[in-house]
């Protein structure tokens, strides 16, 4: 499978060397070529500077072949426009978007976008860490 | 009306003072405290400190009563969200989002967002038209077709000038639908004589532009 990693911060850049392990085809986008420091050194994929809200970028990045895209860059609202772009404009089948904000995950998920909040699941694991005295209700939304 | 203007730069600072100044009810959301200080000293109470891209902002701000939210930020995401999430969360009346890459106009409405602003594309239509010579000056894209509104100057020694329109070989798919003549605008009849100075609106495919330009301002 290709797939489009937007954003090589400590998730992104295991993600996308995760993937590349497995024998997929990736490629890993970020706006500082710098980010690309975090990737292993025998990273077998491709990287690409530039911004993935640009639709030019994002057909550079090869999009219109792309089987999967994951955006996970440090802004919500930049996952949440790549990804609708991804989705909506070339159709890619398979997106998954980072949102921090829980409130907004939830509006863009009722919007179609598959979302998941970093902020929700750390938050329950971390109390889950303290121990069954400390549960709540609120599971991971 | 209730405008809700995000973003408080020098767009929503000064489209905040034009509107109260036409009498409408604002409300500037500015993410900046100090900035957001800096409009209350202006222009009064009509600033929330906050970030309109987030729904709770957005709520307290009255987007369920708004009749329009403006997202004038700097950055088209963040315009691209607050808009969505006035629509989808709060139902609010009508949205306009500002965006800095003109591309992004199509996308925001294949999104859902149908009013949007580009101060780039303001600025390329008014290059354009100041450079008319031997170009077709691009009015409008019709929306989802291949089809541009295009206008053509008729200069001195231009081989339209002087002949009727049926006697000049257009390209397939395309028609000249009006000549504007000494600020008057002609619909133009098979008979109509095309003069050096006519502005010729013309409606063409993308794929048969070049071939109108040859058409309506080659030489001969």
């Amino acid at each position: 499978m290709f797939v489009i990693v937007m954003g090589c911060g400590r998730v992104g850049a295991r993600v996308a060397a995760q993937l590349s392990r497995s024998g997929h085809e990736v490629t890993v986008l970020d706006i500082n070529p710098d980010a690309f420091a975090r990737l292993d050194t025998d990273f077998a994929g491709t990287t690409l500077a530039g911004n993935g809200i640009d639709t030019d970028t994002l057909r550079r990045a090869g999009i219109e072949r792309a089987d999967a895209f994951i955006a996970c860059t440090q802004g919500d609202n930049r996952n949440i426009m790549a990804s609708q772009i991804s989705q909506h404009l070339f159709g890619v089948s398979k997106v998954v978007t980072r949102i921090y904000d829980p409130l907004r995950k939830d509006t863009f998920q009722a919007l179609g976008l598959e979302a998941i909040s970093p902020t929700v699941i750390a938050a329950d694991h971390l109390i889950r860490a303290l121990g069954p005295e400390f549960a709540s209700d609120e599971g991971p939304a | 009306m209730y405008v809700i203007v995000a973003g408080g730069g020098k767009v929503g600072f000064y489209l905040a003072k034009e509107l109260i100044e036409h009498g409408h009810e604002v409300l500037v959301v500015e993410s900046n405290s100090r900035r957001a200080a800096e409009i209350e000293a202006e222009l009064g109470s009509i600033v929330m400190f906050g970030a309109a891209d987030e729904a709770r902002v957005l709520r307290e701000a009255g987007a369920e009563r708004a009749d329009l939210v403006c997202a004038v930020t700097g950055d088209d995401e963040d315009n691209l969200v607050i808009c969505q999430v006035a629509k989808a969360r709060f139902h609010t009346g009508r949205v306009i989002a500002r965006i800095n890459n003109p591309k992004n106009a199509e996308i925001f409405h294949r999104l859902g967002i149908d009013d949007t602003v580009s101060a780039t594309e303001v600025v390329l239509s008014v290059i354009e038209q100041e450079l008319p010579r031997q170009h077709l000056i691009p009015l409008l894209h019709l929306r989802h077709t291949d089809v541009e509104v295009v206008e053509a100057i008729v200069e001195e020694g231009s081989n339209v000038a002087g002949r009727r329109l049926r006697d000049i070989a257009l390209p397939r798919e395309c028609t000249v639908a009006v000549i504007l003549r000494d600020e008057a605008a002609i619909f133009p009849q098979p008979d109509t004589p095309v003069l050096v100075g006519d502005a010729l609106i013309a409606f063409t495919t993308s794929g048969n532009e070049a071939a109108l330009r040859d058409a309506l301002l080659g030489a001969d």
